[in-house]
């Protein structure tokens, strides 16, 4: 209560209005409780008199219809139950990388819009008004066409040009890249605090040679064999291993072997570290002003444990390569046509939205703000980055959680090019095999409502962080 | 049943669906059909179909409605109301249909559903008839040399949602321990297209709309439908349980049509026939005894039919066999008597 109020005497009837006030708002929620129970009861007492099924029990029937992409083990013995939780984390996945994409593409075109350069400007304006003024369902059979149409078939399949790159040794071929990726991360780690200009350059210069290296290695591998083979880590010969066809790309994927069963655990735990080392690094910068270069020692607490276990591994550690069998292409790791025109379409169009909420926020900032942090003489890098985009956020996240939900839920649209779903697998194919049409529509909206949830609890959580703290 | 005015106008917020026709399913007398009284009321049979199935039921340029299943509604509706256009056809896809029947959005489902035990004991519905034996079978590309199912180890195939199919699919390859990847469209035009473009090596569905999808592909000769036929599809009429007699008109306008073919009597010759002194024949057309009357129609139910639309072997040649762009072989769709097993229990 405010002091306003608090400071005057309460009314003398207060008491008797805030009584009827409560009596009143008791009696119309059991009103709406008393409706809800007879239309609960009503709606199964329907269900009973029309033979459909008013219980859960089908969920552990066994589902008798094959998925093909699961993130989890599947075939037609498993339980319906089974199958909703391969639709349930089809969904997930689809949401989180779609959610990934758009950010990344809204960002970058709404901040083109505001471009000096009046071609990024114009280019950007007319992506947004063209990609969000078209229906999303529309878009998705443009997209599912567009990857499929030009891909020739499994027997014809293009193999790109890395891809004559096979990494014979797997276990010096981690132990390489390990220990490129340590010294780069070192590197930059500590470039500030490096004095000595020679030395620095020194630094440099080893690390861009190395990818100068990997990049002509993977680049022209098959035509320069012997070059490969003297970088040591690297087997070139004629022939592809990664190959891309109207069934998808197949790329070679590692099998971890006994490292499969420590790696989830350490990469958790390293994710834990990472963590704490930010919010380390944080306290660190707040108390003594020590700027540290958290995102890249991050990647290194992330990057080496996992890398080393590989390492630690060693022979049982083999590289699964795609190969022809029968009508398709089998072993490796493969993207499906369906995921990644489902994901593009959905980040397009979501993309749209999120840069005109951007170019909303930034424009929100008053024009003052990066005048006087230009007067103090911070660069344009360091005012996008410091003052223009922590105020511009507190705009920007509300209506963007808006959109990372649609997106969620617009997922819901890939029936229609054939992947497999929340949607498809179990309003699809379930709904119609047991016909238990309320419970599986109650348990879809369900699950969605829990999705959108957490995502709005994540994204308030953030949006507090954000806020501008008065005091 | 509840009848609290206000707890069905809530409930019907809730789930509009689960309440429509709230009374129909109260014990009536014998020898009323409470779905043939909605009927004459709403002056229309109301008739889910399959969106576009060729053969089956497919609006034509003009918007009309062409196939057998749109035949055996436009029997009932001559069979009600003299009157083969009294029919409002509603498209149905996979996932909706038997919802939609249950809860009477429809009083029958014609749309190529295969008669399952499943479906009459869980879902509660009733197949009057088969109006079409068919089979699952697969179609693939010339160019593929493949010739037998057996071979389609490794293969991709497209196939629509929600159906016998999808099933069968997955047993055929359990059965014969061979892998494959599915790829399950909403709707059977998405999986043909998909199909079309490559995404697939094989369309699977029952035979008949394996044909009906080959004449809508740019290059139909390109495309072999094989000889295996994976599964039993008995594809008939389906009602809700609870109405015996509307059951028994949707059953008997099928059985009246196979009779007349079975018996001679087609569209053309039914006035000269109704003057045949053949017993049989005077029962079908309703100069002898009442048979109309315990369905609750007319006596020259079966005669309307067979006036309006014609008997069984002329709906079928006109939509699927020679007379149709499909020209699928009657096969076993054939009369009882001719070779086939089409059957149907006598007029008496």
């Amino acid at each position: 209560m405010s002091d306003a109020t608090s400071s005057r005497p309460p009314p003398r009837d207060a008491r008797p209005v805030e009584w009827r006030a409560l009596a009143i708002q008791i009696a119309i929620a059991l009103a709406i409780l008393w409706l809800g129970w007879q239309a609960i009861g009503n709606v199964a007492e329907n269900m009973r008199a029309r033979n459909i099924p008013s219980n859960f029990d089908f969920l552990s029937a066994t589902a008798g219809f094959d998925l093909n992409q699961s993130l989890i083990a599947y075939s037609a013995t498993s339980t319906y139950g089974r199958a909703f939780l391969v639709g349930l984390l089809n969904t997930l996945a689809v949401a989180a990388i779609g959610i990934f994409f758009a950010t990344i593409i809204g960002f970058a075109v709404g901040v083109a819009r505001l471009s000096q350069n009046w071609m990024a400007a114009k280019l950007a304006t007319i992506y947004v008004e063209v990609i969000r003024n078209t229906p999303l369902l529309l878009q998705l059979f443009f997209w599912y066409t567009a990857v499929l149409a030009p891909l020739p078939g499994p027997r014809q399949s293009i193999s790109l040009p890395a891809l004559g790159l096979r990494m014979p040794d797997p276990q010096a071929g981690m132990a390489a890249i390990t220990a490129f990726a340590l010294a780069s991360f070192v590197l930059l780690s500590v470039r500030n605090q490096i004095k000595g200009s020679a030395i620095k350059a020194a630094g440099y210069a080893i690390s861009a040679l190395f990818m100068i290296l990997m990049i002509v290695a993977i680049l022209f591998g098959p035509r320069v064999a012997g070059f490969g083979n003297a970088v040591g880590i690297l087997d070139i010969r004629d022939g592809a291993y990664v190959f891309l066809n109207n069934r998808g790309l197949f790329l070679p994927f590692p099998s971890l072997g006994e490292a499969a069963i420590w790696l989830p655990a350490i990469i958790l735990a390293s994710a834990i570290g990472a963590t704490g080392f930010s919010f380390w690094a944080k306290s660190q910068r707040e108390e003594k002003g020590r700027i540290l270069p958290v995102f890249w020692i991050s990647m290194l607490i992330l990057i080496v444990p996992a890398a080393l276990t590989i390492w630690a591994a060693g022979s049982s550690v083999t590289i699964d390569y795609p190969q022809l069998r029968g009508f398709n292409l089998a072993g490796g790791v493969r993207v499906y046509p369906e995921f990644f025109a489902l994901v593009l379409g959905l980040s397009l169009y979501t993309a749209s939205f999120i840069a005109e909420i951007v170019r909303a926020g930034i424009l929100s900032v008053a024009k003052g703000q990066s005048e006087a942090a230009l007067a103090l003489g911070l660069r344009r890098p360091t005012i996008l980055k410091l003052v223009i985009i922590p105020q511009a956020m507190r705009v920007v996240i509300p209506p963007l959680t808006n959109q990372y939900l649609n997106l969620t839920k617009n997922s819901s649209l890939a029936v229609f090019i054939g992947f497999p779903d929340l949607v498809q697998i179990f309003v699809g194919t379930v709904l119609n095999q047991t016909g238990a049409m309320i419970q599986i529509i109650s348990i879809t909206m369900a699950v969605y409502l829990v999705i959108s949830l957490l995502t709005s609890l994540a994204m308030n959580f953030y949006n507090n962080k954000m806020a501008l703290s008065e005091r | 049943m509840r009848t609290s005015i206000l707890s069905n106008a809530i409930a019907g917020a809730v789930c509009a669906l689960m309440l429509s026709a709230p009374g129909a399913f109260a014990q009536g007398q014998p020898a009323k059909s409470p779905t043939l009284d909605k009927i004459q009321k709403a002056g229309t049979l109301n008739c889910g179909v399959n969106p576009g199935l060729a053969g089956f039921s497919m609006p034509d340029d003009k918007g009309l409605w062409l196939g057998i299943d749109v035949d055996l509604c436009r029997a009932v509706a001559a069979a009600i109301f003299n009157d083969p256009t009294k029919v409002k056809f509603i498209p149905m896809t996979a996932k909706d249909r038997f919802t939609a029947l249950q809860t009477g959005e429809i009083d029958i489902l014609a749309r190529n559903g295969t008669w399952t035990m499943q479906r009459e004991t869980e879902l509660g519905l009733l197949f009057t008839a088969t109006n079409y034996y068919d089979g699952q079978g697969f179609m693939v590309r010339k160019k593929l040399n493949v010739t037998s199912a057996l071979e389609l180890s490794q293969a991709s195939i497209c196939v629509q949602q929600g159906t016998t199919t999808e099933l069968n699919l997955a047993d055929f390859f359990r059965a014969n321990n061979m892998k494959y990847e599915v790829i399950a469209f909403a709707t059977s035009n998405e999986a043909v297209k998909a199909y079309d473009s490559g995404r697939c090596d094989a369309f699977t569905t029952d035979a008949s709309g394996l044909y009906a999808e080959r004449v809508k592909l740019a290059n139909a000769n390109d495309h072999v439908v094989l000889s295996e036929i994976i599964s039993k599809e008995p594809l008939g009429p389906a009602v809700r349980q609870g109405d015996d007699i509307w059951f028994n008109i949707v059953k008997w306008a099928h059985f009246a049509m196979v009779n007349a073919e079975e018996l001679g009597v087609n569209k053309g010759n039914a006035d000269e026939q109704a003057k045949s002194i053949k017993p049989d024949v005077r029962r079908l057309l309703g100069v002898e005894n009442e048979f109309g009357k315990f369905l609750g129609l007319s006596n020259d139910w079966a005669m309307r039919i067979i006036k309006h639309v014609g008997n069984y072997g002329e709906s079928f040649e006109r939509n699927i066999g020679a007379g149709s762009r499909l020209r699928i072989d009657r096969g076993v769709n054939k009369l009882w008597n001719k070779g086939g097993i089409m059957y149907a229990p006598p007029i008496r």
